[in-house]
């Protein structure tokens, strides 16, 4: 079936690190979406970049497993804009999602090193 | 996993704050996003389209955002609005696929009823599986009756079965009040109905040792019975009721549910006592059936096997009345719902004919809707839609549709089985008395159930597998119209070949049955059926018990009824012809080598009238007489059957037969050679036959028959209180014309109840694949609306625009008849135990039915090309 195949977003993001990468983010400072969006975009030098509307979906699920915590707050401009928080129990995800992160990339990184290096 | 619950029923609750809020905080994030652009002096209106772009598929993402926090039922339910929303918007489609649908389910659940309630519903006794028919097999009966004395044999010397017990008919003259009335009743032995497990309701069932003779007479009634003569009083235990003249002790009722086919209008259950005039002292005189249980642990091979070594051992030791008699054992099942079981099996295949019919038509009525929802698909796709969700959307409308086609079969179907069961026949009823207890039950909704999700898978599929071979693109611009009308073509052109098979086997199968029906009806007779009337007659024994006082009734009939307008002459016999090949004699001829086998011959004593009132053909000889009475030589008339098969180039005027002994006072001498008469069901075997004079007996039982001058039925009345004029204490029933009593054969009503049924069905699948093939033919039209004002314009004929539509449908009809004739033929040689008279590949049948089929396809074709050959090229060319 050919529908609508193209619309979706390139998969420029490892999948399942959208959460985590919030997460992370959100533990500097309690963040509305657009500012969890652009300080993912400058930590990474403009080298991830999410298509920002799929953050609120994943928003949707971390509130909903009761990891951040929403609030609507005014912003400087004096919009109305909601700002996320970290709870401990998204703290405690946090820890559990870096640990099983870094134990992947260390994986792959043995498969992909050359076995002369070693 | 609790919170997250929680928080999830609080979202449901709070559905419409949790939209504004993301909603709100979207736009937030789009504006930042402007602003941000702005600042780095992009123009507004390019700034507003990038963060657009940028932020990705808004409703989209709301979307998902949506199914993070939502149900799954949810989203079935927004499913299920849109296709409620669908199928309102074209009302006619949706109430046609409803009704098609509901009437091919209707249908089906109430042949199923009719089908549960005769075969599957398990018999009303204790461990009905473990119960067996057991009966005598002889040279021509594959099960013949069992004779008493036999009967006690096997059931002292048999191992292997827990209990046998006998039951025969009988009637009795019931005496209640001044009023007297032949009944029918049963004898049967002392643990009949302890065998069966049943129990009677009221008072007891016979204790053992009961039924032997001598003992005290005492009477258990059946439930109607007790209800309709006795007002269901529950102190009718103890009192006496007379029976042909002897007072008789009411023992026991038997409950509502009881019921035992093959005795099923016996209203007085009486144990056996008497020897019956002697004939059950005797091992030849065959007048019952049995009923065995099975030992546990024993199979009924191993029974068979017991009781087959018995019947060898009594052949041995009584040759002169066993030789050649066996054993012969089935499940009681079998005895009761065989006969009906091909006609009900043909039946269900016929509804389930039907059923496919109107799923393949409601399925290709949603071919041509999905084919004109192509651009709202399309459209739905390019919002975000997914293939999955759009195949669900297509599954979730098949299902409505088949629901709510579910729920009209259901009630249909109900009514069904109402009105079935209403309009059959009393006859048929008491014949057939499953049919009267049809009923929505278990069975049948389970039945529901699964044809429901069959109809839903159908109609759930064919659009999907259509659809998926859109092209986005394509269906957006609408320029797929050729490629995709080819593939519509192909898909929906099979269906109407399925439809158009069905309707051949249906038609073929109602034509077969219809023209078996009808040849059994016409089946040659031997005698005029017409202006007939007859009536049974039961005399008190008791008060005609010699010769001279039956003579004397006899005459008395004769005189009394010959004396009434419009008869023209009367006979009376033992038994009426067209009723059973039975009350048998074995015979030998005099002067042939004979080695005790038993020349099985119907016997038939009759008065001196009676051959001639039926308007037998004489072929050689003379008919009895008057003078042909006890005071002078036995003679009989025999049937050309008789004189084919024991005197084969002989002319047997003159020669004499008598019993296997040629006992004296059995020989009699041939007078007479008549046509066959048939004695016999319609569709059995003529057997040979002899009359012998009624003048000679003390028969009290018999029939009359008499031959009128205007119509038999409007006699009927007068004839019966003739008769009570006679002797008030004259059992008179069963008075019906000749023609009535065939029609109400067992074999002309199921062939009939068979044929009307399947009648119907052809009717309605005559129809549906019809209309079917209108359908795509017109569909076809319209989408080639273009291509044949091009035609024309390059300067087609009208004509031979006609000849392109009417070749497709053309091409169409064949391939459906010559499929559909192949599949009949083969449908008629399973259903060939049902035909009579008629081959499975009878020609004319047949051909008519590709004749009828084909003219109506023409004629459903004819229109649309019609249509298409009156297109007006400059209108067909602007329709695009």
């Amino acid at each position: 079936m050919v529908y609508i195949l193209s619309m979706a977003a390139k998969p420029d993001l490892l999948p399942g690190t959208l959460d985590m990468l919030i997460l992370k983010t959100l533990t500097r400072a309690s963040m509305h979406g657009y500012g969890i969006a652009l300080s993912i975009k400058r930590l990474s030098d403009d080298v991830l970049t999410v298509e920002e509307g799929s953050l609120y979906p994943a928003l949707q699920r971390l509130l909903l497993q009761g990891w951040v915590k929403g609030e609507w707050k005014t912003t400087e401009t004096g919009r109305r804009a909601r700002y996320y928080t970290l709870t401990a129990a998204g703290r405690r995800q946090l820890s559990v999602e870096l640990s099983q992160f870094e134990q992947m990339v260390t994986a792959i990184g043995r498969v992909l090193r050359d076995p002369q290096e070693a | 996993m609790l919170g997250r619950l929680w928080r999830k029923l609080v979202l449901l609750f709070g559905r419409r704050r949790f939209r504004s809020d993301l909603e709100e905080e979207m736009a937030f994030h789009r504006a930042q996003m402007e602003a941000e652009l702005l600042e780095d002096g992009v123009p507004r209106e390019e700034a507003r389209y990038a963060a657009k772009r940028r932020f990705g598929n808004a409703t989209r993402l709301k979307e998902q955002s949506h199914d993070v926090v939502g149900f799954r039922f949810e989203t079935v339910l927004q499913d299920l609005r849109f296709a409620w929303r669908q199928l309102r918007r074209s009302p006619g489609f949706a109430v046609i696929a409803v009704l098609i649908l509901a009437l091919g389910m209707g249908v089906s659940v109430a042949i199923f009823g009719f089908v549960d309630a005769a075969l599957l519903e398990p018999l009303p006794y204790a461990q009905p599986n473990r119960l067996l028919d057991v009966a005598e097999t002889a040279a021509m009966w594959p099960r013949s009756n069992l004779s008493r004395p036999d009967y006690e044999v096997w059931k002292r010397q048999n191992t292997t079965l827990s209990s046998l017990e006998v039951y025969g008919g009988m009637g009795y003259l019931l005496h209640l009040g001044s009023t007297t009335e032949p009944v029918p009743a049963a004898r049967v032995s002392d643990g009949f109905f302890s065998t069966l497990g049943v129990t009677p309701m009221l008072g007891r069932g016979f204790l053992p040792g009961e039924d032997q003779p001598g003992k005290p007479k005492i009477v258990i009634l059946s439930y109607g019975t007790w209800l309709t003569r006795f007002g269901a009083r529950r102190d009718v235990v103890g009192q006496s009721v007379s029976l042909s003249g002897e007072s008789y002790t009411i023992v026991g009722v038997l409950p509502r549910t009881f019921e035992f086919a093959p005795r099923r209008d016996s209203e007085f259950w009486v144990p056996l006592l008497d020897k019956r005039n002697g004939c059950e002292e005797r091992r030849s005189c065959h007048n019952l059936f049995a009923v065995g249980r099975l030992r546990d642990g024993v199979n009924i091979d191993a029974a068979r096997a017991d009781l087959k070594d018995i019947a060898a051992r009594l052949a041995k030791q009584y040759p002169g009345s066993n030789q050649d008699q066996g054993a012969t054992v089935q499940p009681l099942y079998e005895l009761i719902v065989g006969d009906v079981r091909p006609i009900l099996l043909t039946l269900l295949s016929g509804t389930a004919l039907l059923f496919l019919i109107a799923c393949v038509n409601v399925a290709s009525l949603l071919l041509v809707r999905s084919e004109s929802r192509r651009r709202e698909i399309a459209v739905r796709g390019a919002l975000g839609a997914t293939p999955a969700r759009l195949v669900r959307q297509f599954i979730t409308e098949g299902i409505l549709l088949a629901a709510a086609g579910c729920a009209g079969g259901l009630m249909i179907g109900g009514w069904l089985m109402r009105l079935l069961s209403h309009i059959l026949p009393k006859a048929m009823l008491v014949r057939l008395p499953f049919l009267g207890d049809v009923s929505m039950n278990p069975h049948v909704l389970f039945f529901a159930v699964a044809i429901v999700l069959f109809a839903s898978t159908l109609l759930a599929f064919t659009p999907v597998i259509r659809l998926s071979g859109m092209e986005l693109q394509d269906a957006l611009g609408e320029g797929g119209r050729t490629s995709a009308g080819r593939f519509w073509q192909r898909l929906g052109a099979n269906l109407v070949v399925v439809e158009i098979t069905i309707a051949v086997v249906l038609l073929a199968g109602a034509g077969l049955l219809g023209k078996s029906l009808y040849k059994l009806l016409h089946v040659e007779s031997g005698f005029d059926t017409t202006h007939l009337a007859t009536a049974n007659l039961m005399a008190p024994g008791a008060n005609y018990s010699t010769n001279a006082k039956t003579v004397a009734l006899y005459r008395e009939i004769n005189r009394r009824l010959m004396a009434l307008p419009g008869v023209q002459s009367v006979g009376l016999t033992t038994d009426l012809p067209l009723q059973c090949n039975c009350d048998t004699d074995w015979i030998r001829i005099e002067g042939k080598p004979f080695h005790g086998e038993h020349n099985e011959v119907n016997e038939r004593e009759v008065s001196p009238e009676y051959l001639e009132t039926l308007k037998a053909q004489l072929v050689r000889g003379r008919m009895l007489s008057a003078d042909d009475d006890a005071s002078h030589p036995q003679v009989i008339v025999i049937n050309e059957s008789l004189a084919r098969k024991y005197f084969p180039g002989e002319d047997p005027i003159g020669k004499r037969i008598g019993n296997g002994a040629l006992a004296p006072d059995t020989m009699r001498q041939i007078v007479g050679v008549i046509r066959d008469v048939r004695e016999g069901g319609l569709d059995q075997d003529v057997w040979p036959s002899e009359y012998e004079s009624m003048y000679r007996t003390t028969d009290t039982y018999f029939a009359i028959a008499v031959r009128t001058a205007t119509d038999a039925g409007a006699m009927l009345p007068s004839i019966v209180s003739t008769l009570r004029g006679i002797d008030p204490n004259l059992g008179v029933y069963g008075e019906l014309t000749m023609q009535q009593q065939m029609d109400s054969t067992e074999a002309a009503l199921l062939h009939r109840f068979a044929a009307w049924l399947v009648g119907g069905f052809a009717i309605m699948a005559l129809v549906l694949g019809v209309v079917g093939l209108y359908g795509v033919v017109a569909y076809s039209v319209s989408r080639r609306t273009r291509e044949i004002g091009v035609r024309m314009a390059l300067g087609a004929q009208r004509g031979a625009v006609y000849s392109m539509i009417l070749r497709q449908a053309g091409w169409l009809t064949v391939m459906g008849l010559v499929i559909g004739l192949a599949c009949s033929i083969g449908a008629s040689m399973l259903m060939r135990k049902l035909l009579f008279g008629v081959d499975a590949w009878d020609v004319p049948t047949l051909a008519s039915v590709v004749l009828v089929l084909g003219c109506a396809s023409m004629a459903a074709s004819f229109l649309p090309a019609r249509r298409a050959a009156s297109v007006n090229p400059t209108d067909a060319l602007r329709t695009e």
